[in-house]
Protein backbone atom coordinates (compact mmCIF):
# COMPACT_ATOMS: atom_id res chain seq x y z
CA UNK A 1 0.00 0.00 0.00
CA UNK A 2 1.33 3.68 -0.86
CA UNK A 3 1.23 6.71 1.19
CA UNK A 4 -1.33 8.13 -1.37
CA UNK A 5 -3.10 6.97 -4.08
CA UNK A 6 -5.04 8.52 -6.34
CA UNK A 7 -7.25 7.46 -8.56
CA UNK A 8 -9.27 9.20 -11.37
CA UNK A 9 -9.48 12.74 -9.95
CA UNK A 10 -10.34 15.60 -11.21
CA UNK A 11 -9.97 18.77 -9.59
CA UNK A 12 -10.54 22.73 -10.04
CA UNK A 13 -12.84 25.72 -8.95
CA UNK A 14 -16.79 25.72 -8.45
CA UNK A 15 -17.57 23.72 -11.37
CA UNK A 16 -14.90 24.38 -13.72
CA UNK A 17 -12.33 21.56 -14.09
CA UNK A 18 -8.39 22.36 -14.27
CA UNK A 19 -7.45 18.97 -14.59
CA UNK A 20 -9.02 15.26 -14.65
CA UNK A 21 -8.01 11.90 -14.83
CA UNK A 22 -5.35 11.94 -12.96
CA UNK A 23 -4.05 8.79 -11.66
CA UNK A 24 -1.01 8.42 -9.51
CA UNK A 25 0.44 6.90 -6.05
CA UNK A 26 3.25 8.00 -4.16
CA UNK A 27 5.00 5.42 -1.84
CA UNK A 28 7.60 5.58 0.89
CA UNK A 29 10.91 7.42 -0.14
CA UNK A 30 10.09 8.67 -3.55
CA UNK A 31 10.75 11.79 -4.39
CA UNK A 32 7.57 13.18 -6.88
CA UNK A 33 8.04 16.22 -9.20
CA UNK A 34 4.69 17.61 -10.59
CA UNK A 35 5.74 19.35 -13.68
CA UNK A 36 3.53 21.43 -16.52
CA UNK A 37 2.64 24.65 -17.79
CA UNK A 38 1.21 27.95 -15.90
CA UNK A 39 -2.38 27.09 -14.88
CA UNK A 40 -2.58 23.76 -15.63
CA UNK A 41 -3.44 22.87 -11.95
CA UNK A 42 -0.14 21.82 -9.98
CA UNK A 43 -0.87 24.08 -6.89
CA UNK A 44 -4.97 22.85 -7.23
CA UNK A 45 -3.53 19.45 -7.09
CA UNK A 46 -1.67 20.11 -3.76
CA UNK A 47 -3.94 21.61 -1.82
CA UNK A 48 -6.95 19.05 -2.66
CA UNK A 49 -3.88 16.87 -1.77
CA UNK A 50 -3.63 18.62 1.45
CA UNK A 51 -7.55 18.05 1.56
CA UNK A 52 -7.72 22.03 1.63
CA UNK A 53 -10.29 21.98 -1.47
CA UNK A 54 -12.74 18.94 -2.19
CA UNK A 55 -11.95 17.08 -5.37
CA UNK A 56 -14.84 17.35 -7.92
CA UNK A 57 -14.26 13.60 -8.56
CA UNK A 58 -12.23 10.74 -7.84
CA UNK A 59 -10.38 9.70 -4.48
CA UNK A 60 -7.23 10.54 -2.40
CA UNK A 61 -6.45 7.77 -0.35
CA UNK A 62 -3.69 7.65 2.39
CA UNK A 63 -1.86 4.32 3.69
CA UNK A 64 0.89 2.64 4.87
CA UNK A 65 0.42 4.42 8.31
CA UNK A 66 0.11 7.71 6.97
CA UNK A 67 -2.42 10.11 8.57
CA UNK A 68 -4.27 13.01 6.79
CA UNK A 69 -2.53 15.70 9.08
CA UNK A 70 0.91 13.94 8.86
CA UNK A 71 1.81 15.64 6.22
CA UNK A 72 4.13 18.65 6.31
CA UNK A 73 3.29 21.59 3.64
CA UNK A 74 5.66 24.33 2.51
CA UNK A 75 3.15 26.57 0.76
CA UNK A 76 4.25 29.51 -1.25
CA UNK A 77 4.54 33.10 0.44
CA UNK A 78 1.13 35.05 0.87
CA UNK A 79 1.58 39.34 1.15
CA UNK A 80 0.32 38.37 4.63
CA UNK A 81 3.64 37.00 5.76
CA UNK A 82 5.81 39.54 4.02
CA UNK A 83 5.49 42.06 6.69
CA UNK A 84 4.32 39.51 9.69
CA UNK A 85 6.26 40.36 12.81
CA UNK A 86 6.78 36.94 14.52
CA UNK A 87 10.54 35.33 14.84
CA UNK A 88 11.61 32.46 13.28
CA UNK A 89 11.10 30.42 16.70
CA UNK A 90 7.71 31.18 17.04
CA UNK A 91 6.87 29.96 13.50
CA UNK A 92 8.85 27.17 13.18
CA UNK A 93 6.99 25.74 16.68
CA UNK A 94 3.98 26.90 15.18
CA UNK A 95 4.27 23.64 12.59
CA UNK A 96 3.84 21.47 16.04
CA UNK A 97 0.10 22.60 16.28
CA UNK A 98 -1.25 19.20 14.94
CA UNK A 99 0.35 17.39 17.49
CA UNK A 100 -1.40 19.52 20.27
CA UNK A 101 -4.91 17.64 20.05
CA UNK A 102 -7.31 19.83 22.57
CA UNK A 103 -3.83 21.02 24.53
CA UNK A 104 -3.83 24.89 24.41
CA UNK A 105 -0.31 25.42 25.17
CA UNK A 106 3.28 23.90 23.27
CA UNK A 107 5.03 21.39 25.64
CA UNK A 108 8.71 20.45 26.36
CA UNK A 109 8.78 17.60 23.91
CA UNK A 110 7.38 20.16 20.88
CA UNK A 111 10.01 22.66 21.63
CA UNK A 112 12.48 20.36 21.55
CA UNK A 113 11.47 19.25 18.10
CA UNK A 114 11.23 22.84 17.10
CA UNK A 115 15.02 23.38 18.08
CA UNK A 116 16.39 20.04 16.54
CA UNK A 117 14.55 20.93 13.54
CA UNK A 118 16.20 24.51 13.34
CA UNK A 119 19.47 22.78 14.08
CA UNK A 120 18.74 20.53 10.88
CA UNK A 121 17.81 23.55 8.63
CA UNK A 122 20.93 25.37 9.81
CA UNK A 123 19.15 28.27 11.34
CA UNK A 124 19.16 27.91 14.83
CA UNK A 125 21.17 31.06 14.85
CA UNK A 126 18.44 32.91 13.55
CA UNK A 127 15.89 31.78 16.16
CA UNK A 128 15.24 35.12 17.73
CA UNK A 129 15.16 37.34 14.37
CA UNK A 130 12.07 38.57 12.41
CA UNK A 131 10.94 36.03 9.80
CA UNK A 132 10.35 39.47 7.51
CA UNK A 133 14.05 40.26 8.14
CA UNK A 134 15.49 37.39 6.24
CA UNK A 135 16.75 36.71 2.89
CA UNK A 136 14.21 34.44 0.55
CA UNK A 137 16.40 31.40 0.97
CA UNK A 138 16.65 31.79 5.12
CA UNK A 139 12.85 32.19 4.93
CA UNK A 140 12.26 28.77 2.72
CA UNK A 141 14.63 26.95 5.70
CA UNK A 142 12.07 28.44 8.31
CA UNK A 143 9.29 27.09 6.49
CA UNK A 144 10.87 23.83 5.49
CA UNK A 145 11.98 23.41 9.04
CA UNK A 146 7.87 24.25 9.85
CA UNK A 147 6.68 21.46 7.64
CA UNK A 148 9.51 19.23 9.14
CA UNK A 149 7.72 19.72 12.64
CA UNK A 150 4.44 18.60 11.02
CA UNK A 151 6.15 15.39 9.96
CA UNK A 152 8.45 12.70 9.58
CA UNK A 153 7.10 11.13 6.34
CA UNK A 154 5.95 13.16 3.90
CA UNK A 155 6.69 16.26 2.81
CA UNK A 156 4.68 18.53 0.35
CA UNK A 157 6.64 21.35 -1.39
CA UNK A 158 5.18 24.13 -3.85
CA UNK A 159 7.94 25.79 -5.91
CA UNK A 160 10.25 25.95 -3.30
CA UNK A 161 12.68 27.71 -5.30
CA UNK A 162 10.67 30.38 -6.76
CA UNK A 163 12.21 33.76 -6.60
CA UNK A 164 15.69 32.54 -5.28
CA UNK A 165 19.07 33.48 -6.87
CA UNK A 166 21.13 30.22 -8.46
CA UNK A 167 23.49 29.80 -5.62
CA UNK A 168 20.56 29.55 -3.07
CA UNK A 169 18.42 27.28 -5.11
CA UNK A 170 20.90 24.52 -5.50
CA UNK A 171 21.42 25.06 -1.90
CA UNK A 172 17.72 24.44 -1.62
CA UNK A 173 17.87 21.57 -3.63
CA UNK A 174 20.60 19.75 -1.84
CA UNK A 175 18.73 20.51 1.43
CA UNK A 176 15.38 18.37 0.15
CA UNK A 177 18.04 15.85 -1.60
CA UNK A 178 19.15 15.02 1.62
CA UNK A 179 15.67 15.18 3.25
CA UNK A 180 14.84 12.74 0.79
CA UNK A 181 17.63 10.35 1.89
CA UNK A 182 16.87 10.73 5.25
CA UNK A 183 13.59 8.70 4.07
CA UNK A 184 11.18 11.15 3.73
CA UNK A 185 9.22 11.47 0.78
CA UNK A 186 8.82 14.19 -1.24
CA UNK A 187 5.89 16.00 -3.15
CA UNK A 188 7.15 18.64 -5.02
CA UNK A 189 5.62 21.25 -7.36
CA UNK A 190 8.17 22.64 -9.70
CA UNK A 191 8.90 24.66 -12.58
CA UNK A 192 12.54 23.38 -13.48
CA UNK A 193 12.36 20.58 -15.07
CA UNK A 194 16.24 20.51 -15.50
CA UNK A 195 16.34 20.10 -11.85
CA UNK A 196 13.89 17.72 -11.59
CA UNK A 197 15.23 15.38 -14.07
CA UNK A 198 18.22 15.72 -12.26
CA UNK A 199 16.93 14.66 -8.29
CA UNK A 200 13.39 13.19 -8.72
CA UNK A 201 12.77 9.65 -8.97
CA UNK A 202 8.89 9.55 -10.54
CA UNK A 203 7.58 12.67 -12.58
CA UNK A 204 3.92 13.32 -12.63
CA UNK A 205 2.88 15.62 -15.84
CA UNK A 206 -0.29 17.30 -15.38
CA UNK A 207 -1.71 19.96 -18.57
CA UNK A 208 -3.29 18.81 -21.91
CA UNK A 209 -1.49 15.53 -21.87
CA UNK A 210 -1.04 13.56 -18.87
CA UNK A 211 1.94 11.30 -17.63
CA UNK A 212 3.29 9.12 -14.65
CA UNK A 213 6.31 7.00 -14.29
CA UNK A 214 9.39 7.33 -13.30
CA UNK A 215 11.82 9.86 -14.58
CA UNK A 216 13.71 7.27 -16.76
CA UNK A 217 10.44 6.71 -18.34
CA UNK A 218 9.17 10.58 -18.80
CA UNK A 219 12.91 11.56 -20.05
CA UNK A 220 12.20 9.44 -22.76
CA UNK A 221 8.25 9.79 -23.48
CA UNK A 222 7.12 11.86 -26.50
CA UNK A 223 5.68 14.31 -23.91
CA UNK A 224 8.83 14.29 -21.33
CA UNK A 225 11.21 15.36 -24.96
CA UNK A 226 8.84 17.71 -26.14
CA UNK A 227 8.39 19.26 -22.86
CA UNK A 228 12.18 19.61 -22.29
CA UNK A 229 12.89 21.10 -25.44
CA UNK A 230 10.43 23.96 -25.13
CA UNK A 231 11.46 24.92 -21.30
CA UNK A 232 15.11 25.22 -22.82
CA UNK A 233 14.00 27.14 -26.00
CA UNK A 234 12.69 29.71 -23.09
CA UNK A 235 8.55 28.87 -23.90
CA UNK A 236 8.26 27.84 -19.83
CA UNK A 237 9.06 30.33 -17.58
CA UNK A 238 11.11 28.68 -15.21
CA UNK B 1 -3.11 65.70 41.00
CA UNK B 2 -5.41 66.95 44.12
CA UNK B 3 -8.15 67.54 41.70
CA UNK B 4 -7.95 63.77 40.40
CA UNK B 5 -8.43 62.39 43.73
CA UNK B 6 -11.37 64.41 44.81
CA UNK B 7 -12.44 63.00 41.04
CA UNK B 8 -12.02 59.56 42.00
CA UNK B 9 -14.02 59.27 44.96
CA UNK B 10 -17.06 59.52 42.41
CA UNK B 11 -18.51 55.68 41.69
CA UNK B 12 -18.93 57.33 38.26
CA UNK B 13 -14.90 58.09 37.76
CA UNK B 14 -13.75 54.51 38.96
CA UNK B 15 -15.99 52.89 36.95
CA UNK B 16 -15.25 54.76 34.13
CA UNK B 17 -11.53 54.31 34.96
CA UNK B 18 -12.03 50.29 35.04
CA UNK B 19 -14.32 49.81 32.17
CA UNK B 20 -11.99 52.36 29.83
CA UNK B 21 -8.73 49.61 30.76
CA UNK B 22 -10.66 46.73 29.76
CA UNK B 23 -11.81 48.02 26.64
CA UNK B 24 -8.84 49.09 25.66
CA UNK B 25 -7.04 45.81 27.03
CA UNK B 26 -9.45 43.46 25.03
CA UNK B 27 -9.26 45.91 21.74
CA UNK B 28 -5.67 45.79 21.19
CA UNK B 29 -5.36 42.40 21.82
CA UNK B 30 -7.01 41.04 18.62
CA UNK B 31 -5.86 44.42 16.74
CA UNK B 32 -2.71 42.56 15.71
CA UNK B 33 -4.63 39.68 14.34
CA UNK B 34 -7.08 41.65 12.25
CA UNK B 35 -4.01 44.39 11.38
CA UNK B 36 -2.30 41.86 10.08
CA UNK B 37 -5.39 39.59 8.42
CA UNK B 38 -6.03 43.31 6.48
CA UNK B 39 -8.83 43.94 8.37
CA UNK B 40 -7.95 47.29 9.96
CA UNK B 41 -11.39 48.53 9.11
CA UNK B 42 -13.57 45.84 10.63
CA UNK B 43 -14.04 47.69 13.93
CA UNK B 44 -15.45 50.64 11.68
CA UNK B 45 -17.51 48.61 9.83
CA UNK B 46 -19.07 46.50 12.38
CA UNK B 47 -19.81 49.65 14.80
CA UNK B 48 -21.58 51.31 11.95
CA UNK B 49 -23.77 47.95 11.68
CA UNK B 50 -24.55 48.40 15.64
CA UNK B 51 -25.12 51.47 15.56
CA UNK B 52 -27.88 50.18 13.16
CA UNK B 53 -28.65 47.95 15.24
CA UNK B 54 -29.16 50.61 18.24
CA UNK B 55 -31.19 52.86 16.25
CA UNK B 56 -33.56 49.91 15.60
CA UNK B 57 -33.67 49.03 18.83
CA UNK B 58 -34.57 53.04 20.05
CA UNK B 59 -36.96 52.82 17.62
CA UNK B 60 -38.75 49.80 19.57
CA UNK B 61 -37.93 51.07 23.05
CA UNK B 62 -36.45 48.50 24.03
CA UNK B 63 -35.16 48.35 27.65
CA UNK B 64 -32.71 46.40 27.12
CA UNK B 65 -31.33 47.38 24.04
CA UNK B 66 -28.03 44.83 23.95
CA UNK B 67 -30.91 42.19 22.92
CA UNK B 68 -30.93 43.23 19.89
CA UNK B 69 -27.11 44.83 19.37
CA UNK B 70 -25.29 42.33 19.95
CA UNK B 71 -26.85 39.62 17.71
CA UNK B 72 -26.46 41.60 14.81
CA UNK B 73 -23.01 42.89 15.49
CA UNK B 74 -21.76 38.96 15.42
CA UNK B 75 -23.76 37.80 12.72
CA UNK B 76 -22.03 40.80 10.47
CA UNK B 77 -18.62 39.74 12.05
CA UNK B 78 -19.55 36.17 11.50
CA UNK B 79 -19.89 36.71 7.67
CA UNK B 80 -17.39 39.64 6.74
CA UNK B 81 -14.57 37.34 8.29
CA UNK B 82 -15.91 34.16 7.34
CA UNK B 83 -16.49 35.02 3.41
CA UNK B 84 -12.94 36.78 3.46
CA UNK B 85 -10.87 34.95 0.87
CA UNK B 86 -13.18 33.43 -1.31
CA UNK B 87 -16.04 36.20 -1.39
CA UNK B 88 -17.22 37.60 -4.70
CA UNK B 89 -17.23 41.32 -3.22
CA UNK B 90 -13.49 41.39 -1.47
CA UNK B 91 -12.58 42.42 1.87
CA UNK B 92 -12.21 45.71 2.17
CA UNK B 93 -15.35 46.37 -0.06
CA UNK B 94 -17.85 44.24 1.87
CA UNK B 95 -16.60 46.39 5.31
CA UNK B 96 -16.80 49.27 3.10
CA UNK B 97 -20.45 48.26 1.94
CA UNK B 98 -21.99 47.36 5.08
CA UNK B 99 -20.83 50.13 7.06
CA UNK B 100 -21.91 52.97 4.72
CA UNK B 101 -25.44 50.76 4.42
CA UNK B 102 -25.67 50.36 8.40
CA UNK B 103 -24.95 54.29 9.05
CA UNK B 104 -27.80 55.30 6.55
CA UNK B 105 -30.27 53.22 7.58
CA UNK B 106 -29.93 54.05 11.05
CA UNK B 107 -29.81 57.74 10.84
CA UNK B 108 -32.96 57.24 8.21
CA UNK B 109 -34.62 54.76 11.08
CA UNK B 110 -33.56 57.66 14.14
CA UNK B 111 -34.97 60.00 11.72
CA UNK B 112 -38.53 58.66 10.63
CA UNK B 113 -39.56 57.26 13.81
CA UNK B 114 -37.80 59.85 15.92
CA UNK B 115 -38.83 59.81 19.47
CA UNK B 116 -36.48 62.68 20.95
CA UNK B 117 -36.78 66.39 20.47
CA UNK B 118 -32.70 66.61 20.15
CA UNK B 119 -32.08 63.89 16.84
CA UNK B 120 -28.47 65.30 16.02
CA UNK B 121 -26.92 65.51 19.91
CA UNK B 122 -28.55 61.39 20.08
CA UNK B 123 -26.54 61.30 16.86
CA UNK B 124 -23.53 62.64 17.19
CA UNK B 125 -23.47 60.76 21.31
CA UNK B 126 -23.69 57.31 19.69
CA UNK B 127 -21.17 58.21 16.93
CA UNK B 128 -18.76 59.79 19.10
CA UNK B 129 -19.32 58.39 22.56
CA UNK B 130 -19.95 61.58 24.20
CA UNK B 131 -20.54 60.88 27.44
CA UNK B 132 -22.47 57.81 28.42
CA UNK B 133 -18.75 56.10 29.38
CA UNK B 134 -19.30 58.20 32.72
CA UNK B 135 -22.90 57.46 33.20
CA UNK B 136 -22.25 53.58 33.58
CA UNK B 137 -24.46 51.70 36.25
CA UNK B 138 -22.51 49.55 38.36
CA UNK B 139 -24.49 46.53 36.67
CA UNK B 140 -22.78 47.19 33.27
CA UNK B 141 -19.76 47.85 34.63
CA UNK B 142 -19.87 43.80 36.15
CA UNK B 143 -21.22 42.85 32.77
CA UNK B 144 -18.19 44.76 30.95
CA UNK B 145 -15.66 43.01 33.57
CA UNK B 146 -17.14 39.45 32.73
CA UNK B 147 -17.07 39.40 29.27
CA UNK B 148 -13.51 41.27 29.28
CA UNK B 149 -12.09 38.23 31.32
CA UNK B 150 -13.77 35.70 28.85
CA UNK B 151 -12.24 37.73 26.04
CA UNK B 152 -8.54 37.40 27.93
CA UNK B 153 -8.85 33.99 28.76
CA UNK B 154 -9.96 32.59 25.53
CA UNK B 155 -7.04 35.01 23.63
CA UNK B 156 -4.58 33.37 26.13
CA UNK B 157 -5.57 29.83 25.54
CA UNK B 158 -5.98 29.97 22.14
CA UNK B 159 -2.98 31.93 21.73
CA UNK B 160 -1.13 29.25 19.64
CA UNK B 161 -3.95 28.68 17.71
CA UNK B 162 -4.64 32.47 16.61
CA UNK B 163 -0.68 33.01 16.11
CA UNK B 164 -0.79 29.80 13.64
CA UNK B 165 -4.30 30.83 12.04
CA UNK B 166 -3.12 34.15 11.27
CA UNK B 167 0.39 33.34 10.00
CA UNK B 168 -0.44 30.68 7.43
CA UNK B 169 -4.27 29.52 7.16
CA UNK B 170 -3.34 27.12 4.75
CA UNK B 171 -0.54 25.49 6.52
CA UNK B 172 -2.90 25.35 9.34
CA UNK B 173 -5.46 23.55 7.60
CA UNK B 174 -2.91 20.72 6.20
CA UNK B 175 -2.05 20.30 10.16
CA UNK B 176 -4.79 19.62 11.17
CA UNK B 177 -6.11 22.92 12.23
CA UNK B 178 -9.75 23.94 12.80
CA UNK B 179 -9.41 27.33 11.10
CA UNK B 180 -12.95 28.17 10.47
CA UNK B 181 -13.88 27.62 13.81
CA UNK B 182 -11.03 29.83 14.83
CA UNK B 183 -12.07 32.40 12.47
CA UNK B 184 -15.25 32.18 14.09
CA UNK B 185 -14.31 32.40 17.17
CA UNK B 186 -11.86 35.45 16.59
CA UNK B 187 -15.37 37.59 14.74
CA UNK B 188 -17.39 36.56 17.72
CA UNK B 189 -14.93 38.21 20.11
CA UNK B 190 -13.84 41.06 18.01
CA UNK B 191 -18.04 41.85 17.74
CA UNK B 192 -18.85 41.50 21.20
CA UNK B 193 -15.55 43.96 22.20
CA UNK B 194 -16.84 47.03 19.76
CA UNK B 195 -20.39 46.38 21.44
CA UNK B 196 -18.44 46.49 24.83
CA UNK B 197 -16.16 49.59 23.01
CA UNK B 198 -19.30 51.36 21.89
CA UNK B 199 -20.18 52.80 25.37
CA UNK B 200 -16.37 53.88 25.61
CA UNK B 201 -15.52 55.95 22.16
CA UNK B 202 -18.65 55.87 19.92
CA UNK B 203 -18.67 53.96 16.95
CA UNK B 204 -16.41 56.13 14.97
CA UNK B 205 -13.28 56.06 16.96
CA UNK B 206 -13.53 52.10 17.85
CA UNK B 207 -11.10 51.06 14.97
CA UNK B 208 -8.23 53.47 16.66
CA UNK B 209 -8.95 51.54 19.85
CA UNK B 210 -8.35 48.45 17.53
CA UNK B 211 -5.39 49.23 14.88
CA UNK B 212 -3.00 51.82 16.61
CA UNK B 213 -1.68 50.04 19.78
CA UNK B 214 -1.18 47.32 16.98
CA UNK B 215 0.16 49.76 14.95
CA UNK B 216 2.73 51.21 17.51
CA UNK B 217 4.05 48.09 18.70
CA UNK B 218 4.93 46.77 14.97
CA UNK B 219 7.07 49.66 14.93
CA UNK B 220 9.00 48.59 17.68
CA UNK B 221 9.07 44.58 18.17
CA UNK B 222 9.82 42.08 16.17
CA UNK B 223 8.08 38.43 17.38
CA UNK B 224 4.51 38.07 18.13
CA UNK B 225 4.06 37.89 21.23
CA UNK B 226 6.49 41.22 21.94
CA UNK B 227 3.78 42.80 19.68
CA UNK B 228 0.93 41.60 21.59
CA UNK B 229 1.92 42.34 24.64
CA UNK B 230 3.23 45.65 24.12
CA UNK B 231 -0.04 46.27 22.23
CA UNK B 232 -1.71 45.85 25.22
CA UNK B 233 0.21 47.84 27.46
CA UNK B 234 0.19 50.66 24.87
CA UNK B 235 -3.34 50.74 24.50
CA UNK B 236 -4.08 50.25 28.56
CA UNK B 237 -1.63 52.95 29.24
CA UNK B 238 -3.01 55.64 26.22
CA UNK B 239 -6.93 54.84 27.96
CA UNK B 240 -5.97 55.57 31.36
CA UNK B 241 -4.11 58.92 30.27
CA UNK B 242 -7.10 59.34 27.77
CA UNK B 243 -9.30 59.37 30.63
CA UNK B 244 -7.43 60.95 33.46
CA UNK B 245 -6.92 63.82 30.69
CA UNK B 246 -10.79 63.94 29.67
CA UNK B 247 -11.65 64.32 33.23
CA UNK B 248 -9.47 66.60 34.18
CA UNK B 249 -9.32 69.14 31.34
CA UNK B 250 -12.84 68.98 30.34
CA UNK B 251 -12.41 67.34 27.23
CA UNK B 252 -14.85 64.60 25.22
CA UNK B 253 -13.54 60.90 26.41
CA UNK B 254 -13.13 58.94 22.91
CA UNK B 255 -11.64 62.19 21.06
CA UNK B 256 -9.02 61.97 23.75
CA UNK B 257 -8.30 58.60 24.27
CA UNK B 258 -7.47 58.12 20.27
CA UNK B 259 -5.33 61.63 20.41
CA UNK B 260 -3.12 59.60 23.04
CA UNK B 261 -3.15 56.62 20.88
CA UNK B 262 -2.44 58.78 18.15
CA UNK B 263 0.86 60.77 19.54
CA UNK B 264 2.09 57.12 20.80
CA UNK B 265 1.92 55.83 17.52
CA UNK B 266 4.01 58.99 16.37
CA UNK B 267 6.45 58.74 18.94
CA UNK B 268 6.73 54.49 17.96
CA UNK B 269 7.19 55.52 14.50
CA UNK B 270 10.31 58.08 15.06
CA UNK B 271 11.56 55.42 17.67
CA UNK B 272 11.53 52.35 15.00
CA UNK B 273 13.31 54.73 12.49
CA UNK B 274 15.91 55.16 15.05
CA UNK B 275 16.73 51.69 15.75
CA UNK B 276 16.23 50.85 12.55
CA UNK B 277 19.06 53.15 11.57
Amino acid sequence: MAFITVTDLSLGYDTQVVACDLNFSVSKGDYLCIVGENGSGKTTLMKTLLHLKEPISGKIETGDGLKENEIGYLPQQTIVQKDFPASVREIVLSGCQGRCGMRPFYNREEKELAKENMERMGITHLAGCCYRELSGGQQQRVLLARALCATRKILLLDEPVAGLDPVVTAQMYELIEGLNKDGITIIMISHDISSAAKYASHILHIGNRLFFGTKEEYLNSDIGRIFIERWKGGEING
Amino acid sequence: MDKLIVYMQYPFVRYALIVGILIALCSSLLGVTLVLKRFSFIGDGLSHVAFGAMAIAAVFQLTNKMMIILPVTILSAVLLLRTGQNAKIKGDAAIAMISVGALAFGYLIMNIFSTSSNLTGDVCSTLFGSTSILTLTSGEVWVCTILSIVVVLLFVLFYNRIFAVTFDEDFSRSAGTKADAYNLMIAIIIAVIIVLAMNLVGSLLISALVIFPALSSMRLFKSFKSVTICSAILSVVCAFAGIVISILAGTPVGSTIVAADVLVFAICHVLGKIRGV
